[in-house]
């Protein structure tokens, strides 16, 4: 209970510099558009070929994005030592781990939900109710980036080319994530029913799971001085 | 000269890695000109030797970075974390010569260079993940926090390969499949080469991951000499 106590004391920390700056998320979210809009002019949106990769385009757009903002996530810290102060605290260095997951799922999920949308109507799809099944789809995947990209995110922090290699370093660990997603997701486009992604979503929970494991695991030893 | 001493090869790799050069000498014969050439896949078959090979030596090469990183996270011994860094050099060469013997393979018996089969796509992932693992082994940082998080990256990166594995399979299970990855018929002498293959690869294994070793060992005393003059 204490652990989620003082998660939850990092993640408004969080929420809080990120509602004054309002840095992040801006910038995150129209990145998320311009890669929709040039993926579009990649593959022509006006032949049916769309239909196919628009699960595919939606968690590309979203991946980038989220790396863009999961750079941040650890480095911003550098600024003033406060990762230090951050260190310094009276708090296990797990909560500040899963109060940063939590925060960035947040960032992330409130990306995602506006942006989606506008995906949907930029590539003509008409509204479902079927389509809220998407909502726990989106979170679900969402977590599972967060977390092993939050962990990821404060490995390379430590290290000066820090934005280049996170995406190095995490896309090769995201491939199951990214399959199991896109397949989700388009199980559910095609209105084939959550039955039918069953075996996605468990590939999904399990990376989750593992990927909450490990770090848990072995948070302690990236923020070692 | 107590530095020289400590830098040479112990005695027994020196007879060791002559073994290997004769053992290896016979291995190439026997696959060039020993090994009857395969009916029906014709003399590009006797890649095939070279590839099984290979990819079993990166896969254990990668199973020895997982485990002495996870040792190293226990015990800090500097010669645990230089067989890592070693055996993952040594795991990423060879995953290269995977990936390059795989294509020839493939183009002469399916006809096509590449397709996203199970096992291509895993050994891609893999050799894009311990690529990664070596940036992070290469990026400027202290030695000790380059250490540990090596350490860390080499035992996320190791347990994701199962998952990579599974998720691979059942997104290439849906799609149609253009071509049959089926076997073909070993004959005995097929499989004694084969073996020994097996064997003389991981022998060179062994050889250059103690080549890696000492040219680690070699660099950190280097380091160690600079820092002292500049004091």
């Amino acid at each position: 209970m204490d652990l989620i106590r003082k998660s939850y004391y990092i993640f408004q920390k969080d929420i809080k510099a990120e509602w004054r700056t309002k840095e992040m998320i801006n910038s995150v979210l129209i990145f998320a558009f311009l890669v929709v809009v040039i993926i579009s002019f990649a593959f022509n949106p006006a032949r049916g070929t769309t239909q196919d990769i628009f699960p595919g385009v939606i968690w590309v757009a979203f991946i980038f994005a989220g790396i863009l903002g999961l750079n941040r996530s650890f480095s911003t810290e550098k600024i003033n030592d406060c990762l230090l102060g951050l260190m310094l605290c009276p708090v296990d260095r797990t909560a500040i781990y899963f109060g940063k997951v939590l925060a960035n799922t947040f960032f992330m999920f409130a990306i995602e939900l506006v942006s989606l949308p506008v995906f949907l109507i930029l590539f003509n799809y008409s509204f479902t109710v079927r389509l809220l099944l998407l909502i726990p789809l989106l979170l679900l995947c969402s977590l599972g980036f967060i977390a092993i990209g939050t962990f990821l995110s404060a490995l390379t922090a430590n290290t000066r080319s820090s934005d280049v290699l996170l995406p190095l370093v995490l896309f090769p660990v995201l491939v199951p994530l990214l399959i199991a997603s896109v397949e989700a997701t388009r199980t559910v486009l095609t209105g084939d029913g959550l039955l039918a992604a069953a075996p996605w979503l468990l590939l999904i929970i399990a990376f989750n799971l593992l990927s909450l494991a490990l770090s848990f695991l072995l948070f302690d030893y990236l923020l070692e001085v | 000269m107590s530095l020289k001493k400590e830098l040479s090869y112990p005695a027994w790799y020196n007879i060791f890695s002559w073994l290997t050069y004769i053992i290896s000498a016979a291995v190439i014969y026997m696959v060039i000109i020993w090994v009857p050439r395969d009916v029906r896949l014709g003399d590009v078959q006797r890649i095939f030797y070279f590839h099984v090979a290979s990819a079993w030596v990166a896969f254990f090469a990668f199973f020895i970075v997982f485990a002495t990183s996870i040792l190293y996270l226990k015990t800090r011994s500097r010669s645990l974390d230089r067989i890592a860094f070693s055996s993952a050099e040594v795991g990423v060469v060879f995953t290269t010569i995977v990936l390059i013997t795989g294509p020839i393979w493939a183009k002469s018996s399916w006809n096509v260079w590449w397709n996203w089969d199970v096992r291509l796509t895993t050994t891609l992932i893999l050799w894009f993940i311990y690529l990664a693992y070596l940036m992070v082994r290469g990026t400027a940082l202290e030695e000790e926090k380059k250490r540990v998080l090596s350490a860390v990256f080499g035992i996320v990166g190791f347990l994701n390969v199962p998952l990579v594995f599974m998720s691979i399979r059942w997104w290439w299970s849906i799609h149609p499949t253009v071509v049959d990855s089926g076997g073909f018929h070993m004959g005995p002498n097929m499989f004694r080469t084969l073996m020994a293959s097996l064997l003389t690869f991981t022998l060179l294994y062994v050889f250059f991951l103690v080549r890696g070793i000492y040219l680690r060992l070699a660099a950190e005393k280097l380091e160690e000499l600079k820092d002292l003059i500049r004091e």
